[in-house]
């Protein structure tokens, strides 16, 4: 593998690069321009160095309460979601059927939910729990119980995370779905034969085999609902109060409700920053999780010689033809 | 530890009303005595795994019985049936070690803990697994996975029979050899009923004391290795075992003689009460048959090719339209590539519609 030297290759990096400046870049580096600085408007800026990161990071200032107690909402909300959603999913993928035009049918109504736009998702459910007009909020007040969730802070929670497992639950399914489809029938045999009950088919063959997909759906979940903003600002608009105000929610109260352009803009990068390490831990897992094994694997004495031709299904050797 | 017994058997994956001639598996009657080492032979889709997977319970048989030890159990379900089955892929319980995945099919079945640790040390200690017992099974080589699935099936000693369907499929040949001289051991050694499904020649007949085999879904014929290569008892045997395969050549049969093409080969048997209208064939292994120099009285034919496998050398010859395969030997060259042939009389078998022929002496 020789490789050539040539300068002038430079320049075919050069449109990506200029696409990648003026549409990430510079956007980038004006929020951490703005960061640095404080204004009262008129396009006056004032600079202010680290201060507002110093703030965001203190409890005891406006912004760093605010921010921290978003923050603590925030993560809540995900765990919560992803304890109802992972396990929800797996049970809804495991009941699915297997074959005949019952897939088809299910694969549909799974997909629906995720189809509807965030907004309209929002003012399905906003319209839905209203105990004046809406059905579920009409029929649950008129079971007795005291639900509203615009005055409720108990209540408002359980419509945004209800509103959430609805929405998403069906993306964990389908991965989870796809996982359980790839696992080969010889092992459910295999299974069989060896007596293993349901239970223990769930926890030998299925569990393992969806490892794959499960950590793409956590890690799907999570992002998405550490990022949220549109349903539950339709919904609730973060209240009552601030109880369901998130991170995204809190952000766009500073910068646009206030137009505290400096605060915004410290507080977006440090929300940005957690969700890119984030990201890294669970990409760093993902990836450590096969090669790791494929390191051990081949670190040890192999059991034995030519694993990789023995990998191989051999092709079915088929008797002669036609008498000789 | 049961005989088994087929009592019309049948299967279509069509179901029951399906036309007779497309079920996978027609009607067989048979008997498996315990303690045998079975190999079921055959083509590709000639109904052999469905066979193995009926015998397991994993497909219900549209039709007919089978019995352990006389008792009916085609209603059961694979996990109350007490058979084991080891499968072409090897199946391995990812997140296990190899000596818990050997312990599986006995802790689902509630044995006690210290008969698990005997049984898998000692299937450990069969299969050369000892070292590897506390390691992770999913790192290992794909040979020592297939025998850590064959451990699966063997770990259990109450099983009627253990079932192997094709099982060194993905093992490397020089492996195989290994790996199947160690189920022979086995076998042996665990005196358990054993049926393993192949479409390779060698391998069923080394390893099996009978072979049972199998044809578009019927089981033609069914002996030692010996009788399937001196007496096919159906044309489609004759060819499918022994390489070259057997020369069945269509022919007149009367008395004790039978005219190909205007030449007569004489028989050892007499043929005189053949069925009218049926179409009749001689059958003659290669190795009864031979080339020499071209003489009056032998049968003539056109020397294509000889083929020489070390020990032995065969000619590929052509009589008219047919194409024969005869033994040449040491030194017989053919300057014109014209020879004639002899046959050996006591290997001439007499087929009608395919079956064989008894003759009378």
């Amino acid at each position: 593998m020789d490789k050539t030297v040539n300068q002038k290759a430079w320049f075919l990096v050069l449109p990506v690069f200029l696409v990648v400046a003026f549409s990430a870049v510079l956007p980038l580096m004006t929020v951490v321009n703005y960061s640095m600085q404080d204004t009262f408007g008129n396009n006056q800026f004032f600079w202010n160095g680290v201060g507002w990161f110093k703030e965001l990071l203190d409890p005891s200032t406006d912004l760093g309460g605010r921010f921290l107690a978003s923050l603590g909402r925030n993560l809540f909300f995900s765990l919560v979601i992803l304890a109802i959603e992972v396990p929800l999913g797996i049970v809804v993928a495991l009941s699915m059927p297997r074959e005949g035009w019952t897939v088809a049918a299910c694969l549909v109504i799974l997909a629906l939910p995720l189809l509807i736009p965030w907004n309209v998702v929002g003012t399905i459910w906003q319209i839905f729990g209203r105990p004046d007009i809406g059905l579920l909020g009409y029929v649950l007040n008129a079971m007795g119980f005291d639900y509203n969730y615009v005055a409720n802070e108990f209540d408002a929670w359980v419509t945004v995370i209800v509103m959430d497992v609805w929405h998403w639950t069906s993306l964990v399914a389908l991965l989870c779905y796809a996982g359980l489809k790839s696992i080969p029938e010889a092992y459910y045999q295999a299974a069989q034969i060896d007596g293993a009950s349901r239970w223990a088919v769930f926890k030998a063959i299925q569990l393992p085999k969806m490892n794959r997909v499960l950590l793409i759906a956590v890690l799907l979940r999570f992002m998405d609902s550490f990022m949220i903003y549109t349903e539950p600002f339709v919904v609730t608009g973060g209240g009552p109060g601030n109880s369901t105000t998130f991170v995204s929610i809190e952000l766009v109260k500073i910068a646009l409700g206030q137009f505290d352009l400096g605060k915004a803009a410290a507080l977006s990068l440090v929300y940005n920053l957690i969700i890119l390490i984030v990201c890294w831990i669970f990409y760093t897992v993902m990836t450590n999780a096969g090669v790791e094994r494929k390191v051990q694997a081949s670190s040890e004495p192999a059991v034995e010689p030519k694993p990789s031709a023995a990998l191989k299904p051999v092709p079915a050797l088929e008797p002669r033809e036609g008498v000789a | 530890m049961a005989r088994i017994d087929l009592v019309d058997l049948a299967h279509s994956y069509g179901g029951n009303d399906a036309a007779p001639e497309s079920f996978a598996l027609k009607p067989v009657t048979m008997t498996w005595r315990q303690g045998g080492a079975y190999a079921l032979l055959g083509p590709s889709g000639c109904g052999k795994t469905t066979l193995l997977n009926v015998i397991s319970g994993i497909i219900t048989p549209s039709r007919g019985k089978i019995l352990f030890d006389g008792k009916d159990i085609t209603p059961l379900s694979t996990q109350k049936r007490n058979i084991a089955q080891v499968f072409q892929f090897p199946v391995i319980y990812d997140t296990m070690t190899v000596g818990q995945n050997l312990a599986f099919p006995l802790k689902n079945r509630g044995v006690p803990k210290a008969e698990i640790d005997k049984r898998v040390a000692e299937i450990g200690r069969l299969l050369d697994l000892e070292p590897y017992l506390n390691r992770k099974a999913t790192r290992l080589t794909a040979d020592a996975k297939q025998k850590i699935s064959l451990g699966r099936g063997l770990v259990r000693s109450d099983v009627a029979a253990v079932l192997f369907d094709e099982p060194l499929t993905v093992i490397d040949p020089e492996l195989k050899w290994q790996l199947r001289s160690k189920l022979k051991a086995l076998h042996r050694e665990l005196d358990l009923t054993m049926i393993y499904v192949t479409h390779d020649q060698t391998e069923a007949l080394t390893f099996a004391d009978t072979v049972v085999v199998m044809h578009d879904g019927r089981v033609v014929q069914s002996g030692p290795p010996a009788e399937l290569f001196d007496k096919p008892a159906h044309t489609f045997v004759g060819y499918f075992i022994g390489s070259p395969g057997m020369n069945i050549l269509p022919a007149e049969v009367r008395g004790r003689e039978a005219k190909i093409g205007g030449h007569v080969i004489a028989l050892d048997r007499s043929y005189d009460n053949l069925p009218s209208g049926a179409k009749i064939e001689i059958g003659v292994r290669p190795e009864f048959v031979e080339v020499v120099a071209p003489a009056p009285g032998l049968l003539a034919a056109r020397i294509e090719r000889i083929d020489d496998l070390g020990r032995i050398r065969f000619a590929r010859v052509r009589v008219g339209n047919a194409k024969l395969a005869a033994r040449a030997p040491a030194g017989f060259t053919s300057a014109d590539s014209s020879a004639g042939l002899k046959f050996d009389p006591s290997h001439v078998h007499v087929y009608a519609d395919s079956l064989l022929v008894e003759g009378a002496a």
